[in-house]
């Protein structure tokens, strides 16, 4: 970052490599839709960009990258929460469109029985529904703790609260998740 | 350690992230505490259901994307480039300096000889008083002088009358 301080285009290119799969995932868990992760992202790399003159690094550069990341999911999140509930009024529900969610990678060719892709694609719906139905702090909490796996002093600057508050949200968050996903818990245990 | 105080651990237990001191203590508890033992496997097998979640690439446009609205950016100057303005703030600033030194000599360039000097102190009671009547309020109040000739007329038409 320090270089793209400096002027250098190249080093810019080299963090958009770097960061952008991890970001347009963060992203995509918690927006769930394929475009507006990827238009959240850019937006991310923009304010990098613009901000880089004034870049100090007196944090991680990953703990500034996923703050701002996080400041615009959640964001997000709510202005599409008061849409859904304006258009909810008008619209009937429909549980397949997924709020627009793009199929991910397929792997039907990996199962030869329908029946067991059909489980599994049923059992990731499962696991996506309890991530969703999370608060959205203890979402982005679960989401940087387990899938960017920075550690808790990270996450805590990132949400900007102190360590003790993150590792309540994180216990409220598995708690709740154990609770959802109990069916599946319980064959894992059985396994 | 009581289940409230675990709480706050029990993710770092799962996580491997524990001080050794920290470990063992959660251990100890573990041993005598069923509720906490479930909970800290189903904890772990909810970290396991994680993992199932696929992960997305991103779209081949993405990169493309990025660097347009970057270029888009307007070019951003220096901090210092704030001191240096434009050629023409620059001529208009120079001409406005130009002007009030030039406007500043000629009030000094007004002479008055010693004659106009004892003059207008000999003056000066009449002019302050003068100064002091020009703008006194109460006389912009009173009605306006009334002609000679008009005054005649009244009086003729009074003793008719």
């Amino acid at each position: 970052m320090l270089d793209v301080k400096a002027g250098d285009e190249q080093s810019f290119t080299l963090l958009l490599h770097r960061y952008r799969s991890p970001l347009i995932n963060f992203l995509y868990r918690m927006v769930r839709n394929r475009e507006q992760a990827e238009d959240l992202a850019q937006e991310v790399f923009l304010r990098v960009y613009r901000a880089r003159a004034e870049y100090v690094p007196s944090a991680k550069f990953t703990t500034w990258l996923f703050r701002i990341a996080t400041n615009l999911a959640l964001n997000s999140v709510r202005d599409n929460r008061y849409q859904r509930m304006e258009i909810s009024l008008d619209a009937p529900v429909t549980t397949d469109a997924e709020h627009g969610d793009e199929k991910t990678l397929d792997v039907a060719e990996k199962h030869p029985n329908i029946e067991q892709h059909l489980v599994e694609e049923t059992r990731k719906k499962t696991i996506r529904h309890a991530i969703e139905k999370l608060p959205e702090k203890q979402r982005a909490a679960v989401l940087l703790h387990k899938y960017q796996e920075l550690d808790y002093g990270e996450i805590s600057k990132i949400l900007q609260c102190s360590e003790s508050a993150l590792k309540s949200l994180l216990f409220r968050a598995y708690e709740t998740l154990r609770v959802e996903l109990a069916p599946l818990v319980a064959q894992h245990g059985k396994q | 350690m009581s289940c409230s105080r675990m709480e706050k651990k029990i993710m770092g237990y799962v996580d491997g992230r524990l001080k050794e001191g920290e470990r063992l203590e959660m251990e100890k508890h573990l041993s005598t505490c069923a509720a906490c033992r479930v909970r800290v496997n189903e904890f772990r097998a909810v970290n396991v259901l994680l993992d199932e979640l696929p992960r997305i690439e991103p779209s081949e446009a993405f990169d493309l994307r990025v660097h347009a609205r970057v270029a888009a950016e307007p070019a951003k100057q220096s901090w210092w480039a704030w001191f240096a303005p434009s050629p023409r703030v620059a001529f208009a600033a120079s001409m406005l300096l130009l002007a009030t030194v030039w406007i500043g000599s000629r009030s000094a360039d007004v002479n008055l000889s010693a004659a106009d000097v004892d003059k207008i102190n000999q003056n000066m009671q009449l002019l302050e008083n003068y100064d002091v009547i020009s703008d006194f309020a109460p006389l912009t109040e009173l009605p306006p002088p009334v002609q000679a000739d008009e005054t005649d007329q009244q009086n003729q038409l009074n003793q008719q009358m």
